[in-house]
């Protein structure tokens, strides 16, 4: 058990350390996940007001979409230097190793949504911190759903041909329950007094979808990883 | 040998189809039941949209998708028989250099 | 097996040969009427889509993990279909929504989530077609985790408040209207059997071509 969450740490570090240098993967996200907002927040723009309701799901759109690119950039870097093969041949548990690139994702994919949750409810008006706690906990078990298959999605794709719009195809759909809960909820806490029930089962539904697919991704990955 | 079920297999539902396209429609229109259905016998006089068409159209689609289907495996067999032939006709005259 | 194709084969063709009369004989539904009749071949084609993405989950696991060929070729014949009774359950119910609730689409979970299955498994059939060596592993990822998103679609109508007719329609139907419950059946029975047939033939031909890959390699030795 110790050595499985020693080397996740360990996957986490190097991938901080080597992110910290150029910071190309943050900033990039980042700043793509920003103009996402932006211009859906054009597109959805009538006679010079948002539309009602539409806040939370350019939130999560571009939570999800800056989501899939950094994934794929992530394993692409793996990739380009070669070090998947070592990291598999290194004498570690190989789901330690995607603990630790989920970990990394869900850091990367957390300081996007800090950065937007503030932007969205600027944009739009929208009383988005009437409940921060419930809307943290909404967030942050919609983005470990949402990186949970995205990583393993990302890693098993590493190798294969058409690898990089296959990404986005195969992934969608497989977090759409995530999409769902996570916009339903979002809006359940922007209504005039928070609908928090109704805000609390749609969290209580993330953790179960949690739950279910990091098992899965933790259970398929080595398999998938081995020729 | 397993081609030949195929078609047969589909020539069979083909007749079947004809045996389907004998519906007498009436009409009937609504709201939808939500929690229990309600058997009935005897249809209303209505308006607006006329059901008929829809439940022919379902209908048709599955049968016409279904065909599609087992024509399709019906299609990438002869073709995977096919090549076996003209591997095994090479084969064979290879041997017999 | 292949001894059993040809009587199934004409069993199932009889039983959908007498199923429009079942269907017709079947009382009328006091609300929806005639076009509630499209009720007996779809959620029959819902019944047969669990089969196949069944077949399809627990196949894609053991190819995944014990590395049998001949899982694969289940897994494959699963997920075709799974896109094909999918499609068959999406258009029927469209055309009843249109029909019943004047409109053809609403995004309420189950349909939502009905329409993502489609999407996941057509995503299967992309990734063994495109993806290159190694794809049958990837789609073997694809059909576990497809399979895992089912029980959330089949309880969803439950949980939420939504257009779609509740699970309990069905399980109610045997004490409400026997002669529906019993068409019912029929026809489901039918489309399972329609399912046997349909996997039993596209694995026949994932198995031909299986031999044919084998020919191909004892001909370049």
């Amino acid at each position: 058990m110790a050595v499985f969450i020693r080397t996740a740490l360990l996957v986490l570090k190097k991938d901080f350390a080597i992110e910290m240098k150029t910071g190309e993967i943050l900033y990039t996200t980042l700043f793509f996940a920003v103009s996402c907002v932006l211009i859906f927040s054009f597109a959805f723009v009538r006679e010079g007001q948002p539309i009602e309701g539409a806040s939370a799901g350019i939130l999560w759109i571009s939570v999800l979409f800056a989501g899939s690119l950094a994934l794929g950039r992530t394993f692409e870097r793996e990739r380009y230097g070669e070090t998947i093969k070592a990291l598999l041949l290194a004498p570690a548990p190989r789901a330690a190793i995607y603990v630790g690139k989920l970990l990394g994702i869900v850091l990367l994919l957390v300081a996007a949504e800090l950065l937007l949750v503030p932007m969205v409810a600027f944009l739009f008006q929208e009383p988005l911190f009437e409940r921060p706690l419930l809307l943290g906990a909404l967030m942050l078990l919609g983005t470990i759903g949402f990186a949970s298959a995205g990583t393993l999605f990302a890693a098993m794709l590493l190798r294969s041909r058409a690898r990089t719009v296959l990404l986005p195809i195969l992934l969608y759909p497989i977090t759409v329950p995530v999409m769902i809960a996570g916009v339903l909820g979002t809006r359940a806490l922007l209504e005039a007094p928070p609908a928090e029930a109704m805000a609390g089962f749609w969290t209580w539904f993330l953790v179960f979808y949690d739950v279910v697919f990091v098992t899965l991704s933790l259970w398929t990955f080595e398999p998938l990883m081995t020729e | 040998m397993i081609r030949r079920r195929l078609g047969a297999a589909l020539v069979s539902i083909m007749w079947l189809a004809v045996g389907v396209l004998a519906q007498a429609p009436p009409t009937g229109q609504t709201p939808s039941a939500q929690d229990g259905f309600v058997p009935v016998t005897e249809l209303p006089p209505t308006q607006q949209l006329p059901a008929a068409p829809y439940l022919i159209a379902a209908y048709a689609f599955i049968w016409i998708a279904l065909l599609a289907y087992l024509f399709s495996i019906w299609r990438r067999l002869g073709r995977v028989e096919q090549d076996m032939r003209s591997l095994r006709e090479r084969s064979r005259k290879g041997g017999a250099r | 097996m292949r001894k059993l194709f040809l009587p199934l084969l004409v069993v199932t063709a009889g039983m959908f040969a007498y199923a429009p009369i079942a269907i017709a004989n079947a009382p009328y539904e006091s609300t929806m009427l005639l076009i509630q009749k499209i009720f007996y071949f779809h959620v029959p084609s819902w019944i047969a889509l669990t089969a196949s993405i069944t077949v399809c989950g627990v196949a894609s696991a053991v190819y995944l993990f014990k590395g049998s060929a001949a899982a694969d070729r289940y897994a494959v014949a699963g997920a075709e279909l799974t896109a094909l009774f999918g499609a068959f359950g999406l258009v029927t119910g469209m055309l009843w929504a249109r029909k019943a609730w004047g409109i053809w689409w609403e995004w309420d979970a189950r349909l939502t989530m009905a329409l993502m299955l489609e999407l996941v498994f057509i995503g299967y059939l992309m990734v063994r077609k495109f993806a290159g060596p190694g794809a049958e592993k990837l789609a073997a990822a694809m059909g576990i985790f497809g399979a895992a998103t089912a029980p959330f679609i089949y309880k969803s109508v439950d949980w939420w408040r939504t257009i779609h007719p509740k699970t309990s329609v069905v399980r109610s139907l045997g004490e409400t209207s026997p002669e529906m419950y019993n068409a019912l059946l029929f026809c489901t029975a039918a489309f399972l059997m329609l399912f046997v047939l349909l996997l039993a033939a596209r694995v026949m031909l994932e198995n031909e071509r299986a031999a044919l890959d084998e020919l191909y390699l004892a001909e370049e030795d």
